[in-house]
């Protein structure tokens, strides 16, 4: 856990005023505009989508194909395929193997392409004296 | 059945309440009232111990009475509850975890907060996920009603009243002086000895077919008295058009109610990183995935050694199937074995319901006192959520929200749980998952989208439940003798999902002010990189 940083780090605890403190006369807006506008972080934004944007629309229309075709087509999935083994119980449990199939990609996809550079990001963001604002609160 | 059962499942559920609440006075001594502590558990859990509190979280008594139980009934149609409680991880996981874990400190409305303006904001998520939680919770103490009922035979409705407050005093116990770090360990235990007693059930299952999946598939087919019709979809929701759109809709609110369930996000807090939720996700995807696979076995194995009919002839909606699958497998009705794994499967299902409320009253108190009293409290208005007294009101606020549950409870008992959890997921599908994307992912979202989108999924689900046939006109409803339904579906998320999204859309491109683009830059550099993150 190479990026860890506990609530004892201080960096929620801090002052909201400690960005001005900075010698730059940076604001936290012009940093993460900065920085959402930066190649580097646009490369993250895109590696993300990339793989998020076709996995979550395959998977949920698969789902939705399953759900509709129990619901609307109970003969078609009951045809039976090897002994007591029908359609529909081969896809309920394709549904659960391209679940796990799927978290190993994601799993995997992030970890190759995304983790490292959004680190290197998050420290970008620290370096200006950003990340000490106001947490989640705004 | 014979008492001897009822003292078994009695002392070992009191071992359990023993040791958990130890666990809550050992893990909480010496730790001060900080919100940072109360809400998140000091965020410091491992991704593996917080894979399992996750999965202790989401596995509820509905899930393991309640599919292996439609299972038993309806065969094939109870499998479709496992598949869609289980790809719903992978919206949480691509969507959800990792974003919420940089982007928010305690609750769903600090995502939505950060980029709107903050008090309509957060009194609007707030009340949704009050909203959700409350629902969730009285799903789970009429469960722990009707083991009671179970467990003590039909003289038992005096005694069902007494579990379910009982239920609910500990729950409340165990929140306010334990805060997330009891609650998780309790979520970890509980998940553990339902893992293990739902692997020991099916290994047993398969050790009498000798592994034989074939085998046991046929004989529940004989044993259903439906024949082949039971290893295909069709008997529970095949009955007409409103029965499949029912199920249609009720499967679209598994899939995308569970990355709004506010006990399951507010998980994500108790880990250090973005990276740390992703893997604590793979761990409760693994730990969910095999255990509903294990239901499906259960399930069936209920319908060939029990028999359908005997599983409908205990419980008409077939939440004793698992029970009376272990009474079976230990010997049968009257021998030591039988007793004893029949107590043991009772002492599990009522440690889950205790885990499950404890998590979920947390989660809705860290609404109640982060969102809804700091933003409608006086002073709160202008200081945000770091007030000195935020965490004596959660703890108030669970000991009320338990009161409310409690009270919930007891009128709706004769409601079906595993419907009762399905409109929770309605709602939280509805109310809370379009706002949560619209913020993370759309750049013009505008305060005035934020509002309308909770109150556009919040209030359509809500009344359609109330013009719904399970309040009003027909046999099984909670007034049923009058008749004032509108909406024919039992689920209200096939109507209410698409109108939460549609509000937020609209709600946005009616607004006057625009999107402010730093604070959306903030959102985006924030979520992805983790900068900035509590």
């Amino acid at each position: 856990m190479d990026e860890q940083d506990g609530p004892e780090s201080g960096f929620t605890v801090a002052a909201p005023r400690a960005a001005e403190e900075e010698p730059h006369a940076y604001t936290a807006a012009d940093i993460y505009l900065e920085v959402q506008r930066s190649a580097a972080f646009q490369e993250v934004r895109a590696r993300y989508r990339r793989f998020v944007v076709p996995a979550t629309a395959a998977f949920l229309a698969w789902y939705l194909a399953y759900v509709l075709a129990a619901t609307l087509a109970p003969a078609a999935m009951a045809r039976p395929v090897a002994g007591p083994v029908n359609v529909a119980m081969l896809a309920g449990l394709a549904q659960f193997l391209t679940t796990f199939l799927l978290t190993w990609a994601y799993t995997r996809h992030a970890r190759r392409n995304r983790d490292r550079a959004a680190l290197d990001l998050r420290w970008t963001v620290l370096d200006r004296g950003v990340g000490r604002d106001r947490g989640g609160q705004a | 059945m014979s008492g001897g059962h009822q003292t078994l499942a009695l002392a070992l559920f009191s071992a359990f309440v023993a040791v958990t609440l130890a666990i809550t006075t050992w893990v909480s001594r010496g730790r001060h009232g900080s919100p940072e502590e109360f809400y998140a558990g000091g965020r410091l859990f491992s991704p593996m111990e917080n894979g399992f509190a996750i999965a202790g979280d989401y596995m509820s008594a509905a899930s393991f009475l309640g599919i292996s139980g439609v299972i038993a009934l309806f065969g094939y149609d109870g499998m479709l509850y496992s598949v869609g409680f289980l790809v719903a991880w992978l919206v949480v996981l691509f969507l959800v975890a990792e974003l919420v874990r940089n982007c928010g400190r305690f609750t769903l409305a600090d995502v939505v907060a950060a980029r709107m303006r903050e008090r309509p904001v957060r009194i609007a998520s707030g009340t949704a996920s009050v909203t959700v939680s409350v629902l969730y919770l009285v799903a789970q103490m009429v469960g722990a009603g009707s083991l009671v009922t179970l467990l003590f035979g039909e003289s038992g409705t005096a005694a069902r009243a007494w579990g379910v407050i009982g239920v609910g005093a500990l729950m409340v116990v165990y929140v306010t002086l334990g805060g997330m770090r009891a609650t998780t360990w309790i979520q970890i235990v509980k998940a553990v000895l339902l893992m293990g007693g739902a692997v020991a059930l099916t290994v047993l299952v398969l050790l009498r077919f000798h592994g034989r999946l074939d085998d046991l598939l046929t004989t529940a087919a004989a044993h259903s008295g439906h024949g082949k019709a039971f290893l295909g979809p069709g008997l529970a929701y095949s009955g007409g058009w409103t029965a499949r759109f029912d199920f249609i809709s009720l499967g679209i609110a598994l899939v995308l109610g569970t990355a709004g369930l506010p006990h399951i996000l507010s998980r994500f807090y108790t880990v250090p990183t973005a990276r740390a939720a992703r893997r604590s996700v793979v761990w409760s995807i693994g730990l969910i995935g095999g255990f509903y696979l294990m239901t499906i076995v259960l399930g069936f194995g209920a319908a060939a050694l029990v028999g359908s009919g005997a599983v409908r002839a205990s419980n008409s909606a077939g939440n004793t199937a698992v029970p009376l699958l272990a009474l079976d497998l230990g010997g049968g009705a009257g021998t030591t074995g039988g007793t004893v794994l029949f107590a043991v499967v009772a002492a599990v299902a009522f440690a889950t319901i205790l885990a499950v409320v404890a998590g979920v009253t947390l989660a809705s108190s860290a609404s109640v006192a982060h969102d809804l009293y700091a933003s409608l409290g006086r002073r709160g208005a202008k200081a945000g959520g770091r007030k000195r007294g935020e965490v004596p009101v959660a703890r108030v606020a669970a000991a009320g929200i338990g009161a409310v549950a409690i009270a919930l409870s007891l009128l709706a008992q004769d409601l079906n749980v595993a419907f009762l959890v399905g409109l929770a997921f309605a709602v939280s599908a509805s109310a809370n998952l379009p706002v949560l994307l619209y913020s993370l992912f759309w750049r013009s979202f505008t305060t005035r989208g934020a509002v309308w989108s909770v109150y556009g999924g919040l209030v359509p689900a809500v009344a359609l439940v109330v013009f719904s046939p399970v309040v009003s006109g027909s046999p099984g409803a909670v007034f049923a003798g009058r008749d004032f339904h509108l909406f024919p579906l039992e689920n209200p998320g096939l109507v209410s999902i698409p109108l939460g999204f549609l509000a937020g859309w609209l709600g946005t491109v009616l607004s006057r002010e625009k999107a402010d683009p730093a604070k959306h830059a903030e959102t985006e550099v924030r979520s992805l990189t983790g900068a900035g993150a509590a």
